[in-house]
């Protein structure tokens, strides 16, 4: 096998929770500052996958690799739990139910895991919490606790939260499918703005629209494999799969 | 002999620096039970087997025997292996220990009970395990919690007239004491239930401001 990898390298990736298999020999490879799109249906192991990449659903088979370093790879027990915690704090990770810090203001929520791992002063954290929290539209309630914002808001500032560690990249799980309606484009803004920035991200949607006008590209999922992949415009327009094809018939017109 | 009241002033004094000492023993050992709520609540729940054993030996005797013979354990008993304690800080350790058992209980519950999402959340940020349970997860358990531990802070000023049996003047041996000397027991137990009263009126005020604090919070 060789050394050599992409920015993001995933490996024959195989997951099981007891007899059931969730991912089967998934490979994927994603280059620095690229952007794919997972879809596929409920229950096909897409935020397994998405888990597996931060090692939050460590895998049961294959192998992580993160601009050059394999994210799963083996050490004593305590050795990969700095290990561990030293990837993590360069994958952001954006959760459906924001998983905000409900006792934390927003400000506190963005400065609390910088200051305790990366010694950030104070003062530099205030800075940097206007910052991130400026970039989502949120300076204005920096020092709101969560109870006090709107889905939309909440999720504006777990993005926050998360980019305040300077993340390589950026995991995406329905980030949006917890939000009324009306509040979806706010939060897709953002993570448009930060596709121009040319953050890595890996974003797993069912909003098909969403994922053509950012993703360069789409991978469907089904039963934990991979049926089909390709750019956005042939994956949604000339999709080769039976399986694709029926899905995107379901999600599409079910949008509309 | 009928009631008289206008005998209270007179020993007024001494009823009140009792109320005072009551007051101080609750505060030390409602703080001592909430820290050590959380200390034995993590003991518990995470710590390793080898700590975990003896820990529940000890949780057993605070919880399934009486708080009087606690008590005497720890202020008669301790002296046997040279630990002189003056009353009061025997006193505090007892009811201050026995609570934090029941306190415990609660956080424990309170902490499982705390969404995962939180715990991953911290993780997924770089923290290890210990440090998103001491940022994330307990201060929020906690918070869960404040209106239950509230009310054994309420009991523990109950059962802080038993450290009287240790000698500390509170306020129940010291409206004893006046009793002995005036012959009136229905003005000054009458006097002395008053002042745990208003001291229970007051606890009742701290918490709600403190649930009011958090409300926005949780
Ligand atoms: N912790 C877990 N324990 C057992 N089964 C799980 C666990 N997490 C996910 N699964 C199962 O794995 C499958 C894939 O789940 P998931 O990755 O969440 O799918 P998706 O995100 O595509 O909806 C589902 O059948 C789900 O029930
Ligand atoms: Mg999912």
């Amino acid at each position: 096998m060789t050394e050599q990898t992409d920015f993001v390298e995933i490996r024959h990736a195989q997951k099981s929770f007891g007899a059931l298999e969730v991912l089967k020999d998934i490979s994927l490879s994603v280059t620095r500052g690229q952007i794919v799109g997972i879809i596929g249906s409920s229950g096909s192991g897409k935020s397994t996958l998405l888990r597996a990449i931060n090692d939050l659903d460590p895998l049961t088979g294959g192998e992580i690799w993160l601009d050059g370093v394999q994210v799963n790879k083996s050490l004593p027990h305590r050795q990969y739990e700095k290990h561990i915690n030293e990837m993590r704090q360069q994958v952001g990770m954006v959760f459906q139910h924001f998983n905000l810090f409900p006792h934390m203001t927003a400000r506190e929520n963005v400065t609390m895991a910088p200051k305790m791992l990366k010694g950030l002063s104070q003062e530099a954290a205030d800075k940097l919490a206007e910052e991130q929290l400026d970039k989502v539209g949120m300076l204005e309630r920096i020092d709101y606790y969560p109870s006090q914002l709107s889905g939309g808001q909440k999720q504006r500032v777990a993005i926050a939260r998360a980019l305040a560690m300077k993340p390589k990249l950026m995991l995406f799980d329905e980030a949006t499918s917890a939000l009324d309606p009306e509040l979806v484009e706010e939060v897709n803004l953002v993570m448009k703005r930060l596709a121009e920035e040319h953050m890595t991200m890996i974003i797993v949607t069912h909003e098909m629209d969403f994922a053509a006008s950012v993703c360069d590209r789409v991978l469907f999922m089904d039963k934990g494999v991979v049926v089909e992949e390709g750019p956005p415009a042939t994956m949604f327009k000339h999709p080769t799969k039976e399986r694709t094809r029926e899905f995107l018939r379901k999600h599409i017109e079910g949008a509309k | 002999m009928g009631l008289d009241f206008s005998i209270i002033p007179k020993y007024l004094d001494v009823v009140l620096l009792g109320a005072a000492w009551t007051m101080g023993i609750t505060v030390a050992s409602a703080i001592l039970s909430f820290f050590g709520g959380i200390v034995f609540a993590v003991i518990a729940l995470y710590a390793p087997w080898i700590i975990r054993q003896p820990f529940r030996l000890i949780e057993w005797v605070f919880m399934g025997t009486p708080l009087l013979l606690q008590l005497f354990l720890i202020y008669f008993g301790l002296v046997q292996i040279g630990i002189d304690l003056p009353a009061f800080v025997a006193g505090i350790i007892g009811l201050g220990l026995h609570f934090a058992v029941y306190n415990s209980e609660l956080i424990q519950t309170a902490i499982l009970a705390v969404d995962k999402g939180q715990m991953e959340a911290a993780r997924t940020l770089g923290l290890s395990r210990g440090e998103a349970l001491r940022k994330v997860v307990i201060p929020q358990a906690v918070r869960a919690v404040i209106p239950p531990i509230g009310n054994n802070m309420i009991a523990l000023l109950k059962d802080s007239a038993l450290v009287s049996v240790i000698g500390v003047s509170e306020l129940t041996l010291s409206a004893q004491r006046v009793i002995g000397k005036t012959y009136r027991p229905f003005e000054f137990y009458i006097l002395a239930a008053a002042f745990y009263y208003v001291i229970n009126l007051c606890m009742e005020w701290v918490q709600r401001k403190i649930e009011r604090r958090i409300a926005i919070s949780r």
